[in-house]
Protein backbone atom coordinates (compact mmCIF):
# COMPACT_ATOMS: atom_id res chain seq x y z
CA UNK A 1 0.00 0.00 0.00
CA UNK A 2 1.27 3.38 -0.77
CA UNK A 3 1.75 5.79 2.61
CA UNK A 4 3.20 8.59 0.49
CA UNK A 5 2.61 9.77 -2.93
CA UNK A 6 4.91 13.12 -4.06
CA UNK A 7 3.85 14.23 -7.57
CA UNK A 8 6.27 17.30 -8.90
CA UNK A 9 6.28 18.98 -5.50
CA UNK A 10 7.90 22.74 -6.02
CA UNK A 11 8.68 24.97 -2.65
CA UNK A 12 10.66 28.38 -3.08
CA UNK A 13 11.05 30.59 -0.01
CA UNK A 14 10.01 34.59 -1.97
CA UNK A 15 12.37 33.77 -5.14
CA UNK A 16 14.34 31.22 -3.49
CA UNK A 17 13.58 28.19 -5.02
CA UNK A 18 14.38 25.14 -2.81
CA UNK A 19 12.64 22.19 -4.15
CA UNK A 20 12.44 22.25 -8.06
CA UNK A 21 10.67 19.03 -9.08
CA UNK A 22 10.19 16.30 -6.94
CA UNK A 23 8.67 12.87 -7.29
CA UNK A 24 8.73 9.77 -5.67
CA UNK A 25 6.57 6.90 -4.20
CA UNK A 26 6.87 5.45 -0.32
CA UNK A 27 5.06 1.90 0.78
CA UNK A 28 3.88 1.19 3.68
CA UNK A 29 6.98 -0.21 6.47
CA UNK A 30 9.13 1.19 3.80
CA UNK A 31 12.19 2.97 5.97
CA UNK A 32 13.63 5.72 3.49
CA UNK A 33 16.53 7.61 4.31
CA UNK A 34 17.12 11.04 2.90
CA UNK A 35 21.02 12.54 2.41
CA UNK A 36 22.63 14.97 0.98
CA UNK A 37 24.61 18.37 1.33
CA UNK A 38 23.64 21.01 3.80
CA UNK A 39 21.44 23.40 1.88
CA UNK A 40 20.29 20.92 -0.17
CA UNK A 41 16.53 21.14 0.70
CA UNK A 42 16.18 18.11 2.56
CA UNK A 43 14.56 19.23 5.18
CA UNK A 44 12.51 21.23 3.06
CA UNK A 45 11.08 18.11 1.63
CA UNK A 46 10.62 16.51 4.55
CA UNK A 47 8.56 19.30 6.23
CA UNK A 48 6.16 19.43 3.48
CA UNK A 49 5.37 15.82 3.74
CA UNK A 50 3.09 17.02 6.86
CA UNK A 51 2.56 20.49 5.74
CA UNK A 52 4.92 22.18 7.83
CA UNK A 53 5.98 24.30 5.00
CA UNK A 54 3.20 25.38 2.76
CA UNK A 55 4.00 23.71 -0.97
CA UNK A 56 4.36 25.86 -3.69
CA UNK A 57 3.11 23.52 -6.36
CA UNK A 58 2.67 19.82 -7.42
CA UNK A 59 1.07 17.62 -5.30
CA UNK A 60 1.61 15.34 -2.05
CA UNK A 61 -0.71 12.16 -1.13
CA UNK A 62 -1.05 10.70 2.36
CA UNK A 63 -2.71 8.04 2.41
CA UNK A 64 -4.32 8.77 -0.44
CA UNK A 65 -5.17 12.21 0.52
CA UNK A 66 -4.52 15.23 -0.92
CA UNK A 67 -3.12 17.40 1.86
CA UNK A 68 -2.56 20.48 -1.13
CA UNK A 69 -6.00 20.24 -1.21
CA UNK A 70 -6.78 23.68 1.10
CA UNK A 71 -10.05 21.75 2.29
CA UNK A 72 -8.26 18.85 3.93
CA UNK A 73 -8.37 19.35 7.13
CA UNK A 74 -4.74 18.93 7.84
CA UNK A 75 -4.91 18.88 11.33
CA UNK A 76 -6.48 15.17 11.19
CA UNK A 77 -3.89 13.95 8.83
CA UNK A 78 -1.43 15.44 10.93
CA UNK A 79 -2.67 12.98 13.87
CA UNK A 80 -1.49 9.89 11.50
CA UNK A 81 2.23 11.44 10.49
CA UNK A 82 4.34 11.65 13.96
CA UNK A 83 7.49 14.14 13.42
CA UNK A 84 11.02 14.11 15.38
CA UNK A 85 12.76 17.36 15.38
CA UNK A 86 16.37 18.00 15.36
CA UNK A 87 15.90 20.53 18.55
CA UNK A 88 13.78 18.05 20.03
CA UNK A 89 11.10 20.77 20.60
CA UNK A 90 9.62 19.31 23.99
CA UNK A 91 7.32 21.41 25.95
CA UNK A 92 9.57 22.54 29.07
CA UNK A 93 6.11 23.44 31.29
CA UNK A 94 5.11 19.93 30.87
CA UNK A 95 6.29 16.85 32.75
CA UNK A 96 7.54 13.88 30.34
CA UNK A 97 4.66 12.02 31.19
CA UNK A 98 2.35 15.29 30.14
CA UNK A 99 4.75 15.99 27.35
CA UNK A 100 3.81 12.32 25.64
CA UNK A 101 -0.03 12.23 26.75
CA UNK A 102 -1.13 16.13 25.90
CA UNK A 103 -1.85 15.28 22.12
CA UNK A 104 -4.07 11.92 22.68
CA UNK A 105 -5.77 13.51 25.47
CA UNK A 106 -6.81 16.80 23.70
CA UNK A 107 -7.08 14.92 20.40
CA UNK A 108 -8.40 11.66 20.77
CA UNK A 109 -11.62 10.47 22.40
CA UNK A 110 -10.18 7.51 25.03
CA UNK A 111 -9.70 8.15 28.75
CA UNK A 112 -6.86 9.73 30.78
CA UNK A 113 -6.45 6.11 32.54
CA UNK A 114 -5.97 4.56 29.23
CA UNK A 115 -3.85 7.68 27.55
CA UNK A 116 -1.34 7.08 30.73
CA UNK A 117 -1.17 3.45 30.45
CA UNK A 118 0.06 4.13 26.67
CA UNK A 119 2.37 6.49 27.57
CA UNK A 120 4.06 4.44 30.16
CA UNK A 121 4.06 1.56 27.87
CA UNK A 122 5.65 3.96 25.20
CA UNK A 123 8.40 5.16 28.06
CA UNK A 124 9.35 1.38 28.42
CA UNK A 125 9.89 1.22 24.72
CA UNK A 126 12.54 4.33 25.03
CA UNK A 127 13.83 2.70 27.67
CA UNK A 128 12.64 6.06 30.34
CA UNK A 129 9.55 5.51 32.59
CA UNK A 130 11.58 6.27 35.86
CA UNK A 131 11.51 9.99 34.17
CA UNK A 132 8.07 10.04 33.71
CA UNK A 133 7.86 12.72 35.83
CA UNK A 134 10.70 14.77 35.45
CA UNK A 135 10.57 17.74 33.38
CA UNK A 136 13.11 18.35 30.43
CA UNK A 137 14.93 20.73 31.43
CA UNK A 138 16.61 17.97 33.43
CA UNK A 139 17.05 15.23 30.67
CA UNK A 140 20.06 14.76 28.65
CA UNK A 141 19.82 15.38 24.75
CA UNK A 142 19.02 11.79 23.68
CA UNK A 143 16.91 11.35 26.48
CA UNK A 144 14.77 14.53 25.22
CA UNK A 145 15.28 12.92 21.58
CA UNK A 146 13.74 9.37 22.93
CA UNK A 147 10.98 11.42 24.71
CA UNK A 148 10.07 13.27 21.25
CA UNK A 149 9.86 10.15 19.78
CA UNK A 150 7.94 8.62 22.73
CA UNK A 151 5.52 11.91 22.34
CA UNK A 152 5.12 11.22 18.17
CA UNK A 153 4.22 7.71 18.77
CA UNK A 154 1.63 8.85 21.35
CA UNK A 155 -0.73 9.67 18.62
CA UNK A 156 -0.82 6.26 17.32
CA UNK A 157 0.59 7.20 13.60
CA UNK A 158 1.10 5.23 10.34
CA UNK A 159 4.35 7.15 9.35
CA UNK A 160 7.24 8.78 11.23
CA UNK A 161 8.89 11.71 9.79
CA UNK A 162 12.33 12.38 11.39
CA UNK A 163 14.24 15.60 10.38
CA UNK A 164 17.97 14.85 11.58
CA UNK A 165 16.88 13.40 14.75
CA UNK A 166 21.08 12.69 16.25
CA UNK A 167 22.53 16.06 14.71
CA UNK A 168 22.20 18.09 18.44
CA UNK A 169 23.19 15.00 20.26
CA UNK A 170 26.82 14.26 21.79
CA UNK A 171 27.87 11.50 20.45
CA UNK A 172 27.57 8.87 23.26
CA UNK A 173 24.16 9.68 22.92
CA UNK A 174 23.25 9.12 19.34
CA UNK A 175 23.32 5.53 19.63
CA UNK A 176 20.55 5.10 22.13
CA UNK A 177 18.52 7.30 19.71
CA UNK A 178 19.10 5.25 16.64
CA UNK A 179 18.45 1.48 18.57
CA UNK A 180 14.72 3.09 19.10
CA UNK A 181 14.69 4.31 15.43
CA UNK A 182 16.01 0.53 14.43
CA UNK A 183 13.55 -1.01 17.00
CA UNK A 184 10.56 0.65 15.44
CA UNK A 185 11.73 -0.11 11.54
CA UNK A 186 11.85 -3.57 12.79
CA UNK A 187 8.14 -2.99 13.93
CA UNK A 188 7.44 -2.08 10.57
CA UNK A 189 6.80 2.03 10.78
CA UNK A 190 6.48 3.62 7.60
CA UNK A 191 9.90 5.67 8.08
CA UNK A 192 11.28 9.06 6.59
CA UNK A 193 14.62 9.76 7.69
CA UNK A 194 16.53 13.00 7.16
CA UNK A 195 19.73 11.86 8.23
CA UNK A 196 23.82 12.39 8.06
CA UNK A 197 24.36 8.57 9.89
CA UNK A 198 25.35 7.21 6.89
CA UNK A 199 25.86 3.54 8.62
CA UNK A 200 22.34 3.77 9.64
CA UNK A 201 21.36 4.72 6.75
CA UNK A 202 22.52 1.55 5.29
CA UNK A 203 21.88 -0.24 7.71
CA UNK A 204 18.31 0.58 8.52
CA UNK A 205 17.12 1.90 5.11
CA UNK A 206 15.19 -0.09 2.80
CA UNK A 207 16.27 2.89 0.49
CA UNK A 208 18.22 5.65 0.31
CA UNK A 209 17.12 9.74 -1.60
CA UNK A 210 20.32 11.36 -2.71
CA UNK A 211 18.98 15.13 -2.50
CA UNK A 212 20.77 17.86 -4.05
CA UNK A 213 19.92 21.56 -5.57
CA UNK A 214 16.48 20.53 -4.96
CA UNK A 215 16.34 17.41 -6.77
CA UNK A 216 16.39 13.74 -5.65
CA UNK A 217 19.16 12.85 -7.63
CA UNK A 218 19.06 9.42 -7.38
CA UNK A 219 17.02 6.92 -4.68
CA UNK A 220 17.92 3.13 -4.69
CA UNK A 221 18.57 0.37 -2.00
CA UNK A 222 21.54 1.42 0.12
CA UNK A 223 23.96 -1.05 -1.52
CA UNK A 224 23.70 -0.07 -4.42
CA UNK A 225 23.79 3.69 -3.59
CA UNK A 226 26.72 3.49 -1.53
CA UNK A 227 28.08 0.99 -3.36
CA UNK A 228 27.35 1.77 -6.81
CA UNK A 229 26.39 5.57 -6.93
CA UNK A 230 25.08 6.44 -10.88
CA UNK A 231 25.46 10.07 -10.45
CA UNK A 232 28.86 12.31 -9.97
CA UNK A 233 27.01 14.54 -7.70
CA UNK A 234 26.32 11.47 -5.44
CA UNK A 235 29.78 9.98 -6.36
CA UNK A 236 31.06 13.48 -5.10
CA UNK A 237 29.02 13.65 -1.77
CA UNK A 238 29.61 9.86 -0.94
CA UNK A 239 33.21 10.18 -1.48
CA UNK A 240 33.28 13.79 1.13
CA UNK A 241 30.90 11.94 3.81
CA UNK A 242 32.29 8.21 3.90
CA UNK B 1 0.21 61.19 65.30
CA UNK B 2 -3.33 61.97 66.36
CA UNK B 3 -4.23 63.71 62.64
CA UNK B 4 -2.88 60.53 61.23
CA UNK B 5 -5.11 58.32 63.75
CA UNK B 6 -8.29 60.92 62.67
CA UNK B 7 -7.53 60.95 58.99
CA UNK B 8 -7.09 56.84 58.91
CA UNK B 9 -10.75 56.38 58.85
CA UNK B 10 -11.23 58.20 55.48
CA UNK B 11 -8.08 57.78 54.28
CA UNK B 12 -8.91 53.57 54.17
CA UNK B 13 -12.32 54.14 52.67
CA UNK B 14 -10.58 55.91 49.87
CA UNK B 15 -7.93 52.64 49.66
CA UNK B 16 -11.04 50.57 49.23
CA UNK B 17 -12.20 52.62 45.94
CA UNK B 18 -8.78 52.27 44.71
CA UNK B 19 -8.39 49.28 44.98
CA UNK B 20 -11.76 47.94 43.99
CA UNK B 21 -11.43 49.94 40.61
CA UNK B 22 -7.12 49.03 40.31
CA UNK B 23 -8.54 45.52 40.85
CA UNK B 24 -11.57 45.51 38.38
CA UNK B 25 -9.65 47.74 35.64
CA UNK B 26 -6.45 45.16 35.81
CA UNK B 27 -8.74 42.41 34.98
CA UNK B 28 -9.94 43.91 32.45
CA UNK B 29 -6.87 44.99 31.03
CA UNK B 30 -5.65 41.87 30.75
CA UNK B 31 -8.09 40.65 28.96
CA UNK B 32 -8.06 43.46 26.34
CA UNK B 33 -3.98 43.30 26.21
CA UNK B 34 -4.95 39.68 25.61
CA UNK B 35 -7.17 40.45 22.50
CA UNK B 36 -5.38 43.35 21.47
CA UNK B 37 -1.96 40.78 21.26
CA UNK B 38 -4.03 37.85 19.29
CA UNK B 39 -5.36 40.65 16.73
CA UNK B 40 -2.05 41.79 16.41
CA UNK B 41 -0.45 38.66 15.58
CA UNK B 42 -3.64 37.14 13.44
CA UNK B 43 -2.83 36.56 10.04
CA UNK B 44 -5.17 39.05 8.78
CA UNK B 45 -4.08 42.49 8.02
CA UNK B 46 -6.51 44.38 8.92
CA UNK B 47 -7.42 43.06 12.47
CA UNK B 48 -3.17 43.58 12.58
CA UNK B 49 -4.03 47.65 11.81
CA UNK B 50 -7.29 47.66 14.04
CA UNK B 51 -4.71 47.21 17.08
CA UNK B 52 -1.72 48.72 16.02
CA UNK B 53 -3.88 52.23 15.75
CA UNK B 54 -5.83 51.27 19.21
CA UNK B 55 -2.23 50.57 21.29
CA UNK B 56 -0.32 53.61 19.08
CA UNK B 57 -3.35 55.89 19.89
CA UNK B 58 -3.17 55.33 23.70
CA UNK B 59 1.02 55.01 24.13
CA UNK B 60 0.70 58.41 22.03
CA UNK B 61 -1.53 60.19 24.48
CA UNK B 62 -1.75 61.36 28.21
CA UNK B 63 -3.30 59.36 30.75
CA UNK B 64 -5.92 62.57 31.88
CA UNK B 65 -6.74 63.06 28.18
CA UNK B 66 -7.99 59.65 27.66
CA UNK B 67 -9.56 59.96 31.11
CA UNK B 68 -11.51 63.00 29.55
CA UNK B 69 -12.36 61.89 26.71
CA UNK B 70 -13.97 59.09 28.05
CA UNK B 71 -15.84 60.97 31.19
CA UNK B 72 -16.74 63.88 29.65
CA UNK B 73 -16.34 63.16 25.95
CA UNK B 74 -18.58 59.88 25.88
CA UNK B 75 -20.97 61.21 28.31
CA UNK B 76 -21.25 64.09 26.46
CA UNK B 77 -22.66 62.47 23.38
CA UNK B 78 -25.64 61.77 25.23
CA UNK B 79 -25.89 57.74 23.59
CA UNK B 80 -25.54 56.96 27.71
CA UNK B 81 -24.41 58.26 31.11
CA UNK B 82 -21.37 56.50 32.81
CA UNK B 83 -20.60 57.19 36.34
CA UNK B 84 -17.60 58.42 37.37
CA UNK B 85 -16.15 54.88 38.93
CA UNK B 86 -17.13 53.22 35.20
CA UNK B 87 -15.20 55.58 33.50
CA UNK B 88 -12.45 55.84 35.67
CA UNK B 89 -12.55 51.97 35.48
CA UNK B 90 -12.79 51.82 31.62
CA UNK B 91 -10.18 54.62 31.46
CA UNK B 92 -7.54 52.05 33.57
CA UNK B 93 -8.61 49.10 31.39
CA UNK B 94 -8.27 50.46 28.23
CA UNK B 95 -4.85 52.34 29.43
CA UNK B 96 -3.42 49.02 30.93
CA UNK B 97 -4.99 46.93 28.01
CA UNK B 98 -2.72 48.50 25.57
CA UNK B 99 0.47 48.48 27.39
CA UNK B 100 -0.60 44.94 28.30
CA UNK B 101 -0.39 44.01 24.89
CA UNK B 102 2.36 45.12 23.33
CA UNK B 103 4.02 42.87 26.86
CA UNK B 104 1.72 39.50 25.48
CA UNK B 105 2.75 40.31 22.06
CA UNK B 106 6.29 40.06 22.59
CA UNK B 107 6.08 37.42 25.18
CA UNK B 108 4.16 34.96 22.87
CA UNK B 109 6.94 35.75 19.59
CA UNK B 110 9.35 35.28 22.22
CA UNK B 111 9.07 31.39 22.15
CA UNK B 112 10.46 29.42 19.89
CA UNK B 113 8.94 28.48 16.70
CA UNK B 114 9.70 24.73 17.53
CA UNK B 115 7.36 24.65 19.92
CA UNK B 116 4.68 25.29 17.36
CA UNK B 117 6.05 23.18 15.07
CA UNK B 118 5.84 20.22 17.56
CA UNK B 119 2.65 21.02 18.28
CA UNK B 120 0.74 21.77 15.45
CA UNK B 121 2.79 18.24 13.55
CA UNK B 122 0.96 16.03 16.40
CA UNK B 123 -2.38 17.58 15.01
CA UNK B 124 -2.91 20.17 17.59
CA UNK B 125 -4.56 23.42 16.05
CA UNK B 126 -3.90 26.61 15.99
CA UNK B 127 -5.60 27.64 19.22
CA UNK B 128 -4.68 24.17 20.98
CA UNK B 129 -1.31 25.04 20.44
CA UNK B 130 -1.89 28.42 21.53
CA UNK B 131 -3.47 27.85 24.66
CA UNK B 132 -1.68 24.92 25.86
CA UNK B 133 1.83 25.19 24.56
CA UNK B 134 2.64 28.72 23.73
CA UNK B 135 0.64 31.08 26.33
CA UNK B 136 1.52 29.07 29.44
CA UNK B 137 5.27 29.44 28.64
CA UNK B 138 4.81 32.77 27.42
CA UNK B 139 2.98 34.09 30.84
CA UNK B 140 5.64 33.07 33.08
CA UNK B 141 8.25 35.07 30.92
CA UNK B 142 5.75 38.01 30.68
CA UNK B 143 5.21 37.92 34.46
CA UNK B 144 8.00 40.87 35.58
CA UNK B 145 6.88 42.76 33.43
CA UNK B 146 3.22 42.51 33.45
CA UNK B 147 3.61 43.28 37.29
CA UNK B 148 5.37 46.47 36.43
CA UNK B 149 2.89 47.24 34.20
CA UNK B 150 0.12 46.65 36.83
CA UNK B 151 2.05 49.00 39.13
CA UNK B 152 1.97 51.61 36.74
CA UNK B 153 -1.66 51.27 36.77
CA UNK B 154 -2.37 51.18 40.04
CA UNK B 155 -0.48 54.22 40.22
CA UNK B 156 -2.49 55.94 37.88
CA UNK B 157 -5.32 55.68 39.49
CA UNK B 158 -4.36 57.97 41.82
CA UNK B 159 -5.41 60.69 38.59
CA UNK B 160 -9.26 59.76 38.71
CA UNK B 161 -9.37 62.13 41.82
CA UNK B 162 -9.86 64.55 39.12
CA UNK B 163 -13.26 63.41 37.91
CA UNK B 164 -14.35 63.17 41.39
CA UNK B 165 -13.96 59.78 42.85
CA UNK B 166 -13.47 59.31 46.32
CA UNK B 167 -10.30 57.11 45.92
CA UNK B 168 -6.83 56.83 48.05
CA UNK B 169 -6.17 60.46 47.05
CA UNK B 170 -8.76 62.14 47.01
CA UNK B 171 -9.84 61.32 50.32
CA UNK B 172 -5.98 62.62 51.73
CA UNK B 173 -6.70 65.98 49.03
CA UNK B 174 -9.81 66.13 51.27
CA UNK B 175 -8.15 65.78 54.54
CA UNK B 176 -4.87 67.61 54.26
CA UNK B 177 -7.59 71.00 53.36
CA UNK B 178 -9.35 69.89 56.41
CA UNK B 179 -6.80 69.54 58.86
CA UNK B 180 -4.05 71.96 57.75
CA UNK B 181 -1.60 69.26 58.07
CA UNK B 182 -0.64 68.64 54.04
CA UNK B 183 2.61 67.53 55.09
CA UNK B 184 1.37 64.65 57.29
CA UNK B 185 -1.04 63.74 55.59
CA UNK B 186 0.48 63.65 52.18
CA UNK B 187 3.09 61.74 53.55
CA UNK B 188 0.59 59.12 55.24
CA UNK B 189 -0.50 59.04 51.71
CA UNK B 190 2.36 57.80 49.73
CA UNK B 191 3.23 55.26 52.87
CA UNK B 192 0.27 53.64 52.00
CA UNK B 193 0.55 53.83 48.31
CA UNK B 194 4.19 52.47 48.81
CA UNK B 195 3.02 49.36 51.00
CA UNK B 196 -0.16 48.57 48.51
CA UNK B 197 2.79 48.47 45.73
CA UNK B 198 4.98 46.81 48.23
CA UNK B 199 2.76 44.04 48.72
CA UNK B 200 1.84 43.65 44.95
CA UNK B 201 5.36 43.46 44.17
CA UNK B 202 5.46 40.49 46.72
CA UNK B 203 2.64 38.54 45.97
CA UNK B 204 4.12 38.51 42.16
CA UNK B 205 7.33 37.69 42.79
CA UNK B 206 5.79 34.52 45.13
CA UNK B 207 3.69 33.74 41.89
CA UNK B 208 7.05 34.09 39.77
CA UNK B 209 8.90 31.52 41.85
CA UNK B 210 5.83 29.11 42.18
CA UNK B 211 5.70 28.77 38.02
CA UNK B 212 9.57 28.98 37.94
CA UNK B 213 10.62 28.21 34.54
CA UNK B 214 12.39 24.53 34.17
Amino acid sequence: MTMIRVENLKKSFGKIEVLKDMSTVIEEKEVVCVIGPSGSGKSTFLRCLNRLEEITGGHVYIEGTDITDPKVDINKVRQEVGMVFQQFNLFPHKSVLENITLAPMKLKKTNKKAVTEKAYELLDKVGLREKANAYPGELSGGQKQRVAIARALAMDPKIMLFDEPTSALDPEMVGDVLDVMKQLAVEGMTMVIVTHEMGFAREVGDRVMFIDGGYIVEENVPSELFGNPQHERTKAFLSKVL
Amino acid sequence: METIMNAMPFLLEGLQVTLYIFIIAIILGFIIGLIVALLRLAPIKILNWIAKIFVDAIRGTPFIVQLFFIYFGLNSLGFFSMDNTTAGIVTVAINAGAYFSEIIRAGIQSIDRGQTEAARSLGLNATQNMRHIILPQAFRRMLPTITNQAIISLKDTSLLSVIGIADLTQEGRIQASQTFEAFTIYLTLGVIYFIVIYLLSMLASFVERKFVLR
